[in-house]
């Protein structure tokens, strides 16, 4: 099913479908944020970045395996069918993404102490709150973009949005859904890497249970009411709770807000 | 057909050996002394002989001896610090290939032409006859580089430089006029944008000049980087082009193997190059190589800037030699832009960290954009398209990971590639289904 149909390129519906587009992308990429967190510039993030997101294929290509192998196996005329696959793939995924998470982690942990462990410094290149950020930024970057780059290629036509009678708010829908799950990655990377250091295996579990249940809430939609409300609410809290995770707080805030953070301010001030 | 011209220039590239007119220098061993006398040094300095450290390149490297540093730290920084620089030249090389891929519908048509290197036509009746067709395309192809490398080999031991110069100076000629008319004249047909032959000419003149001037002589550093970048970029087009469907994923599977071999063991071609360009106490390909970086000589006189034309880092920077009879050819030297590092020079050491770079073989960069613009090229799922980016660059990470840690000559190829074949037939046949279906019911994993 295909909410655009590939009429003709009438300029009428050319112009319809390009302002969806551009607003659409705009919607969907989510702006750079910098927290309290000073943000490392060192090329070990953005390689790390790199990793994570290659980690969060990883978790997709396995779970789309088992996906397809049940599918093959399964009776392909039964629709219901199809689709218990499809959530039953949909719920594996989102365990799988969160298993190669904490793999990773443990992963990095031990090679930033053994990095440690041989170099003359006493401190690690890369704090764990940078590396939580960066991992939540590689993962959510990748699933943004898996989402969201072919819908964002068709969207710039020529068609017509649910012509076939589907819902009108396919693009707007997915750009803000998709917008949601990378901050989401985000905050969860964050919390995760916080829980993981801290031994909270129950912060550990209401972080897995918030992905899949934001994941499940997507199957209501079309219904957006119920699928878009619900996961910008767990945005918000997951944002605050990753919020005092990393350290922030209101007066961190309001320092920040109003440069006033005196440590934050010496140590990237630049000489002209 | 040209391309043809084009690839049997290109298989002679290799030759980046402008090294024939560099002198030798003498200085690095009259300056070796203070810098062995500092140890402490972060950077690691030049030993008696130009060190280059393992390269990072298609084409046959100088696999001059690296300097070991004795503090791994500073290795693995080094490394993370190259991956940066080769990240950003390589995901432009790829862009520019993808985009004009999706754009101009010219280099996925397939029209029946093939190159000469690959006669067999897949257009057969039975899948066992097609894949015996790309088998066999593959093996001419392969035997083709093979007898390039080892010929360009040769003519290195008997010295000569000039015909090996004027090889190379005609490939990137054909390549910065040719194909760039040939490309221009396709985005015009797909834009429809009314040109006249004077304008035209114009603008290839100057684009074909300033890139010669650039890439044979000196030029700005990103001048230089851009050019080279551009160049891998056409030729990597003119594989997707030409090289039929499977014939080009076998090709790129053969390939890596063969730089595997070709580097890695004993009697491979490539390294005999290298050894015998250590011998010589000689840099060799300044050409046919990407820098991210140049080191100038601060007031040096001239016998420093003769010295090395070739820019060559002669310490972190990882090499990886390979050489690869096609596309390294075009490399032309960028150490025109920058008298080389001599490390053994005291007054290098003030530079710092940033002003070394990395360098990375053209052949190289063709092939990744040539593994990723055929994955864009077939089907138009984007998914695929990224999924082997990504797999390339987690690759080239890993690469210079390794690199870092043995402090050798190691090939570029092979990891990435195999990433990338793997990461696109698993993303294409199984990924994809997964991520239309969910689309379709916009569920989110």
């Amino acid at each position: 099913m295909r909410v655009l149909s590939c009429s003709d390129a009438d300029m009428y519906e050319q112009c319809s479908v390009s302002p969806f587009a551009i607003g659409f992308s705009t919607v969907a990429s989510p702006p750079r944020r910098k927290d309290s967190i000073k943000v490392m510039h060192p090329p070990t993030s953005n390689t790390t970045t790199f990793n994570w997101a290659f980690f969060w294929l990883c978790s997709l290509l396995l779970s789309s395996l088992v996906w397809f192998i049940t599918v093959q196996i399964s009776n392909k005329d039964s629709s219901s069918q199809q689709k218990g696959l499809l959530i039953f793939g949909v719920v594996l995924s989102v365990l799988l993404q969160e298993t190669f998470r904490f793999g990773y982690y443990k992963l990095l942990k031990k090679a930033n102490e053994g990095l440690l462990m041989l170099s003359s410094e006493e401190t690690m290149p890369i704090s764990i709150q940078q590396l939580a950020y960066v991992s939540g930024l590689g993962f959510g970057f990748m699933s943004g973009a898996f989402s969201v780059v072919n819908i964002l290629a068709d969207s710039v036509g020529p068609g017509t949005i649910g012509i076939h009678g589907d819902s009108q708010h396919y693009f707007l829908s997915s750009a803000f859904m998709t917008m949601a799950i990378i901050l989401l990655h985000m905050f969860w990377g964050v919390v995760f890497f916080d829980a993981c250091e801290k031994q909270l295996w129950w912060s550990l579990a209401v972080v897995v249970s918030s992905h899949l249940l934001v994941s499940c809430l997507t199957f209501q939609n079309p219904q957006y009411v119920g699928s878009l409300v619900p996961t910008y609410i767990i945005m918000f809290l997951m944002g605050l709770w990753a919020f005092v995770c990393a350290g922030g707080s209101l007066r961190n805030l309001k320092f920040c807000l109003t440069c006033k953070d005196k440590d934050f301010l010496l140590a990237h001030h630049r000489p002209r | 057909m040209n391309t043809s011209d084009s690839e049997e220039d290109s298989y002679n590239e290799r030759t980046a050996l402008v090294a024939s007119e560099i002198p030798f220098v003498p200085s690095y061993q009259d300056q070796a002394q203070p810098t062995d006398m500092e140890p402490k040094r972060r950077h690691p300095v030049a030993p008696e002989q130009p060190v280059e450290p393992p390269i990072l390149d298609r084409s046959a490297v100088e696999r001059e001896p690296v300097i070991q540093d004795d503090e791994e730290e500073l290795t693995l920084k080094y490394g993370a610090k190259h991956v940066i620089m080769l990240f950003v030249p390589v995901t432009l090389c790829m862009v520019v290939v993808v985009a004009t891929i999706k754009s101009v519908s010219f280099y996925t048509e397939k029209n029946g032409q093939q190159l000469i290197y690959t006669p067999f036509t897949e257009d057969t009746d039975t899948v066992g006859e097609r894949l015996l067709n790309s088998v066999l395309n593959t093996i001419i192809m392969i035997s083709v580089i093979v007898f390039m490398t080892i010929f360009l080999v040769v003519l290195y031991k008997y010295r000569c430089y000039k015909f090996i110069h004027g090889w190379l100076i005609l490939s990137s000629l054909m390549l910065l006029f040719w194909f760039s008319f040939m490309y221009l004249g396709e985005v015009f047909k797909t834009y429809n944008v009314a040109m006249d032959y004077p304008t035209v000419a114009m603008i290839i003149w100057n684009f074909g000049a300033v890139g010669m001037i650039c890439i044979h002589w000196k030029g700005p550093l990103q001048l230089q980087q851009a050019y080279l970048i551009v160049i891998s970029a056409l030729m990597a087009l003119v594989f997707i082009k030409y090289l039929p469907e499977w014939s080009a994923w076998v090709i790129l599977g053969a390939i890596s193997i063969y730089d595997l071999v070709a580097v890695l063991s004993p009697k491979g071609p490539l390294r005999m190059l290298v050894e015998t360009a250590q011998e010589r106490n000689e840099p060799i390909f300044p050409a046919l190589i990407y820098s991210s970086a140049m080191i100038w000589m601060v007031g040096m006189a001239n016998p420093a800037r003769n010295a090395d034309r070739a820019s060559q880092d002669t310490d972190e920077e990882g090499y990886q030699g390979e050489s690869d009879a096609l596309a390294r050819d075009r490399a032309e030297p960028e150490t025109q832009v920058s008298p080389g590092m001599n490390r053994s020079y005291s007054t290098e050491e003030e530079l710092d960290e940033e002003d070394r770079g990395v360098k990375l073989g053209l052949g190289d960069f063709i092939f990744y954009s040539v593994l990723v613009g055929k994955a864009a090229a077939t089907g138009g799922d984007w998914n695929t398209t990224l999924a082997c980016f990504v797999a390339i660059l987690i690759g080239l990470c890993l690469t210079l990971l390794l690199l870092a840690i043995f402090k050798k000559a190691l090939p570029a190829l092979p990891i990435s590639i195999t990433f990338g074949l793997v990461f696109y037939f698993s993303t294409d046949n199984l990924v994809r289904p997964f991520m239309d279906n969910l689309a379709a019911h916009q569920f989110y994993i």
